[in-house]
This record gives structure tokens, C-alpha cells and sequence, in this order.
């Protein structure tokens, strides 16, 4: 599977998913302009955490307009694999390709912070190396992280199962006080109907090695690549799910 | 060619979290102006616009306001041409 990583105008995560891949997972990885339309025939799109444009008039709502973009667009609706993290997130609800929107965090904080994160999902390709339940730690980094959806809308997630990922205490319960940013139900990251694009806010591409204080985030790019499902061909330790203190 | 003024107000619809409008509210009672009850915040848009047929500037306006000015998930919006 090779990847592509979006470089928009102000993204500063877009070397985390590039080192991630590249060095920790030894995968193929390009970047990709946000100028370019051309995707250099990639199977795995991702739109990656920081600040493009500014945060100008709202996260992500000029980069939604980028040539790439429009590509990004066709992609994901002919099956594409598209992956927002963080702004990328931010990015693709402002493209329609995932419902609903995100607020400032509730605090006015921005939230720089570890969570655990509950998998509610594992019927996407990002997580189909995990079970419902398990519980993954990664940091958030956001100013702008609530996400929001009118209550129809979020009966229709529930329902078909888009919410992936949701802000859990210890025992993975999901609760005020774990929530980091006001987020409605705790909903830290959704997927599409059909599972081939997902947004999430914390950032599994700096939890990769246990110098960055987890590696829990191997665990969804691995399910990509399909080394933990199938448990092979993978030059890694085999997967941890730790639930140490945050 | 006319120049046509026209100005965009964007809103959060009745029921969206709006926080800092809440932290502006508790910061005017705190400065005893206790008769203010609420603070919604917002964004205002001063644009020009060359407009063939100054009739279609509303549309024009409207136009740009759902598809970037606004997000209509979360935002709603007053378009007014000025003359």
C-alpha cells in the first residue's frame, strides 16, 4: 500500500505521518501538493494535523477549495482511502465527505494532552486490527476540536456505526472529564458510511515509538498495511495496547 | 459595470455551543452590566461586487455565503445589498 501526504499551506504535522511511514513503518510514502491535483496514483490519502491557511474563517475551509482537493473528492467517492487527522479532520467535514462540523474547544483552551481512545468500530480499514473496546492512547493538539452535529445527524452516525473513536476515562467509560475539548458524545474521530474515509482529531502519527510516550497509533496504520490483523511480514514489535496512567 | 456594496452577517444557529459569546457575556456581568442576558458571537463580511445586473447581487452574495462564507452545519446567514 503507498501513501501520500497533503502539504497544505500552514500544515505542520505532514512530516509526523511522512516519518511515521516512512522510518517506523519502512511503507511507501510520497507527499502531495495541495497545489496539484495529481495524487501520483497513491492507495491511501492523508490529510494531515495543523493549521492550513491560517485557520482562516474556519479550520480547514479554504483548504477544502485546494486543487487537491477536488482530486481527494473523486477519490473518496470511488472507494479512495482518505484519512483526516486533525486539521485533515477538519478538512474533510468542511468537504462534506464526513458529516457534521467542529467548534472551538468548549474550554477555550487549546488542548495540548494525552487521551485514550475507545474503539467503538473496527469496520474500517484504519482499524480493522482492533476490537470494539480496546482502548488506544495518543496526544490531541487542537485549539478548534468539538465536534458537533445536530442530534438526527448524530442518531445516523450511531446507528450505522460511523463513530470510531470516542475520549474514554481508565475504565473506558466516556465522561466530562475525559472529554477534551466538548466534543458531543465524545466523539473523537467517525468514519464515512462505507468505512473508506475517517476523520479523527488526536494524532496517531505521534504515537508511533516509546520515546513518544506510545506506540498505540501503529495499531490503525498497521491495520492499514495489514500487518496486525494477518501478523505478518511486520519488522515490529507486536502490538500493545497500553493503558498506562495520562 | 457597477460596483454594488453588500454586506454578509454569519451566525451560530439557536442551540450551537457558542463559547466565547458565553466567556464575553460572563466578562460584561462581572463589569456590572448585569442587564446583559446573553452574547451570541459572530462575523460580518463587507463586500464589493462588479455586477453586471446589480438585481442578481443578492443572489450573488447569497451564493458565496453558503458555499465558503457559511457552514451551514453549524452557521447561519443575513445577506444585505446596499444601494
Amino acid at each position: 500500500m503507498r501513501f501520500g501526504v497533503v502539504t497544505f499551506p500552514g500544515s505542520n504535522c505532514d512530516y509526523d505521518a511522512y516519518a511515521a511511514l516512512k522510518r517506523v513503518l519502512c511503507a511507501p510514502v510520497e507527499f502531495l501538493w495541495h497545489g496539484d491535483s495529481d495524487l501520483k496514483d497513491v492507495d491511501c490519502v492523508i490529510l494531515p494535523g495543523g493549521f492550513s491557511f491560517g485557520d482562516y474563517l474556519r479550520p480547514g475551509a479554504i483548504a477544502r477549495f485546494s486543487p487537491v482537493m477536488k482530486s481527494v473528492i473523486r477519490f473518496a467517492e470511488t472507494g479512495g482511502l482518505v484519512w483526516g487527522i486533525c486539521n485533515g479532520f477538519q478538512v474533510l467535514l468542511e468537504a462534506e465527505l464526513i458529516p457534521g462540523a467542529i467548534l472551538r474547544n468548549e474550554s477555550l483552551r487549546f488542548a495540548c494532552q494525552w487521551v485514550r481512545l475507545r474503539v467503538d468500530s473496527n469496520r474500517t480499514p484504519y482499524t480493522r486490527g482492533t476490537r470494539p473496546g480496546d482502548i488506544l492512547r495518543m496526544p490531541v493538539a487542537h485549539a478548534d476540536g468539538a465536534y458537533y452535529a445536530d442530534d438526527e445527524t448524530l442518531m445516523d452516525l450511531e446507528t450505522s456505526g460511523q463513530v470510531v473513536f470516542r475520549y474514554v476515562n481508565a475504565e473506558g467509560i466516556p465522561d466530562e472529564k475525559s472529554n477534551p475539548n466538548g466534543s458531543r458524545r465524545s466523539i473523537a474521530g467517525i468514519s464515512n458510511r462505507e468505512g473508506n474515509v475517517l476523520g479523527m482529531m488526536p494524532h496517531p502519527e505521534r504515537a508511533v515509538e516509546p520515546i513518544l510516550g506510545s506506540e498505540d497509533g501503529l495499531t490503525l496504520f498497521k491495520s492499514l498495511l495489514g500487518t496486525t490483523a494477518t501478523g505478518v511480514d511486520s519488522p515490529l514489535r507486536k502490538r500493545v495496547v497500553s493503558d498506562r496512567g495520562v | 459595470m457597477a460596483t454594488v456594496k453588500g454586506t454578509v452577517r454569519v451566525h451560530f444557529k439557536d442551540g450551537v455551543l457558542d463559547p466565547q459569546g458565553k466567556t464575553i457575556h460572563t466578562a460584561l456581568r462581572q463589569m456590572g452590566y448585569d442587564w446583559v442576558s446573553s452574547v451570541r458571537t459572530g462575523r460580518l463580511f463587507e463586500i464589493e461586487i462588479d455586477a453586471d445586473d446589480p438585481s442578481r447581487a443578492q443572489d450573488q452574495l447569497r451564493e458565496i455565503s453558503q458555499k465558503l462564507l457559511a457552514n451551514p452545519v453549524i452557521e447561519s446567514f443575513h445577506v444585505e445589498v446596499h444601494s
